[in-house]
């Protein structure tokens, strides 16, 4: 029984949000990932990519609103997402036609094409602003749980409970498809296996016959439409900040290293280690700890290892230890 | 006109010429082969054919048509095949995916011609689901062979197919390559070891400082002593 109610305090409060941001981290990473193991740099722009598509669905979503159009329990963000994804491929071809193709045929030093991207993300960052301002959006709607603390406890008869927001589900099933997705036209498709060979080797894959240029523009579409659907789910699941996702760069950043640069299992590994020690680290143990004790003791202090306003810190931390450790990621990636 | 004529190319990879009124041809089903000391400028004769290198003098004609603008990509297309001496295969992608990506230029079926690569090579289809970064430096020369061969080229150019495999090896694959001339294709290749190639060869091309020094029969040149006591080492 102990046990049982410290298990549903860990899952209620550790497991199942940190699979949410894992869910979320890991589509961050994969759209880095892809970037850079294409075009062979470090996208900096990546989070502003998320945010555009976040804002673009959000302004489609209250124009559903507003029109009476929703999918029930389902977030109304879902019917939205597609003319996200549409309008974040074509701003990513749009700054690739007229931003990176310029220096991709000067054939520029990836720290150069590294420091245009902080221009891009500065520049989309703006655009953001103007469009949407500063301020805090939410948009989320349906059903708000699938399952309540209350409901739980009923069922269960515990005196913990686990409750599971519908937004966490969402975003857990929505990544699981585009992954799967994504690695199937990865593995089994022409041009999948064409961006694989164009990663391993640009100048063999230029005499096979492989059109370079092509290959970068699925990659664009790739990387923006994992951008979209990781903004959008992120802000259905806290809330839409334009702030953070400037902040979340160093998560996506950590779990794209992790696991390997250029590697998308890897990053998908990334995203949910490192998610799952946020989570872990900043949360208190305390009661956890006090089910699993003896009866009526509990520890002093709240076993809190961070306080949850350092959690970027872990992301710090595993970067760097990566980087001293094992530079090429869990799965071998390329070194920077 | 022979089937691939290359006559008086001069170039260089900007400034000295490496290469200068170099000549190499090749026929239809035979091998020719390219020898000479280090640094002779044979790879750079191979990267020119094949429009790696540009030109300064000289041109490039491929079964009548003068090729010598074209870049290498549509070289590939009027049925030339290229093997590099160095990374000549996707590392992280499996046999099959190699060979699959060598036929990339085609709409047609390729299983066929993925069926006579495994046929000419046994082992490959042996190790088909197999990253090809895991195989030995032979193996992986033959894949880097299969995947040239799936364009279904008429003429097949090997820059130092043998370079770091075992003699053993290098003779199976001096082996296939003659069989592989013998269904029509023309062979180019460039090689370190000599004396073998040479003997497996219609035609030689002995390049010293970039250019042709003796041209003759892979026989004649084996048996001339001239070239026995400078480049075959007595």
């Amino acid at each position: 029984m102990e046990i049982a109610n410290a298990f549903a305090l860990l899952a209620n409060f550790v497991i199942v949000p940190a699979t949410a941001y894992g869910a979320q981290l890991a589509l961050g990473a994969l759209g880095v990932t892809i970037i850079f193991g294409i075009l062979r740099f470090a996208n900096f722009s990546h989070g502003e990519l998320m945010s555009f598509g976040a804002m673009v669905t959000i302004l489609v979503t209250w124009l559903l609103q507003m029109n009476g159009i929703g999918l029930g329990p389902l977030p109304t963000a879902l019917l939205a997402l597609p003319f996200g994804i549409l309008a974040t491929v074509a701003m990513a071809a749009f700054t690739d036609r007229f931003v990176f193709r310029f220096y991709r045929r000067k054939r520029a030093n990836p720290i150069v094409f590294a420091i245009v991207s902080v221009g891009v993300m500065f520049m989309m960052a703006g655009i953001i602003r103007i469009v949407i301002g500063p301020d805090d959006q939410s948009f989320a709607d349906g059903a708000r749980f699938l399952i309540t603390v209350r409901e739980f406890r009923e069922m269960t008869g515990w005196d913990q409970g686990i409750a599971i927001k519908q937004s966490q589900v969402v975003t857990v099933v929505v990544a699981l498809i585009v992954v799967s997705f994504l690695f199937w036209f990865l593995q089994k498709t022409r041009w999948g296996k064409a961006m694989r060979a164009y990663s391993d080797d640009e100048d063999l894959a230029l005499l096979s016959g492989i059109n370079p240029e092509r290959v970068v523009l699925i990659a664009w579409t790739i990387a923006a439409t994992l951008a979209c659907v990781a903004g959008t789910l992120y802000g259905l699941d806290k809330t839409y900040k334009p702030f953070i996702f400037l902040q979340i760069l160093l998560p996506i950043f950590a779990a794209t290293i992790l696991g390997g640069i250029g590697q998308p299992v890897g990053a998908v590994l990334g995203g949910f280690i490192v998610a799952f020690s946020e989570v872990t680290v900043t949360y208190a143990f305390k009661r956890f700890l006090a089910y699993l004790g003896p009866e009526g003791w509990a520890p002093e202090g709240l076993v809190q290892l961070l306080s949850t306003d350092y959690k970027f810190a872990v992301s710090f931390v595993i970067l760097v230890v990566v980087l001293l450790v094992r530079p090429t990621g869990i799965i071998r990636g390329k070194v920077i | 006109m022979s089937f691939l004529a290359a006559t008086g190319m001069t170039g260089g990879y900007g400034g000295a010429d490496i290469i200068s009124d170099c000549d190499l041809r090749v026929e239809r089903g035979e091998i020719a082969v390219v020898v000479g000391p280090n640094g002779a400028g044979k790879s750079t004769a191979m990267k020119a054919v094949f429009g790696m290198l540009s030109l300064r003098e000289g041109s490039v004609v491929f079964d009548g048509k003068d090729i010598t603008r074209l870049a290498p990509q549509e070289r590939v297309r009027v049925g030339m095949g290229f093997v590099p001496q160095n990374r000549n295969v996707f590392v992280s992608l499996s046999v099959e995916e190699n060979l699959e990506m060598g036929a990339f230029i085609r709409d047609d079926d390729i299983a066929p011609s993925k069926e006579q690569v495994f046929e000419l090579f046994p082992i490959l289809a042996e190790k088909r689901a197999q990253p090809a970064g895991e195989l030995s430096g032979g193996q992986r020369q033959q894949v880097a062979v299969g995947r040239a061969l799936m364009t279904q080229p008429r003429l097949l150019m090997l820059d130092e197919p043998t370079a770091g495999v075992s003699p053993i090896v290098m003779d199976e694959l001096f082996d296939r390559i003659v069989e592989i001339a013998k269904t029509g294709i023309a062979i180019l290749m460039v090689e370190q070891n000599a004396r073998q190639a040479l003997e497996i060869a219609d035609h030689g091309f002995v390049l010293v400082q970039g250019t042709n020094r003796f041209t003759d029969t892979g026989e004649a040149l084996l048996a001339n002593e001239e070239v026995r006591r400078s480049f075959l080492g007595g």
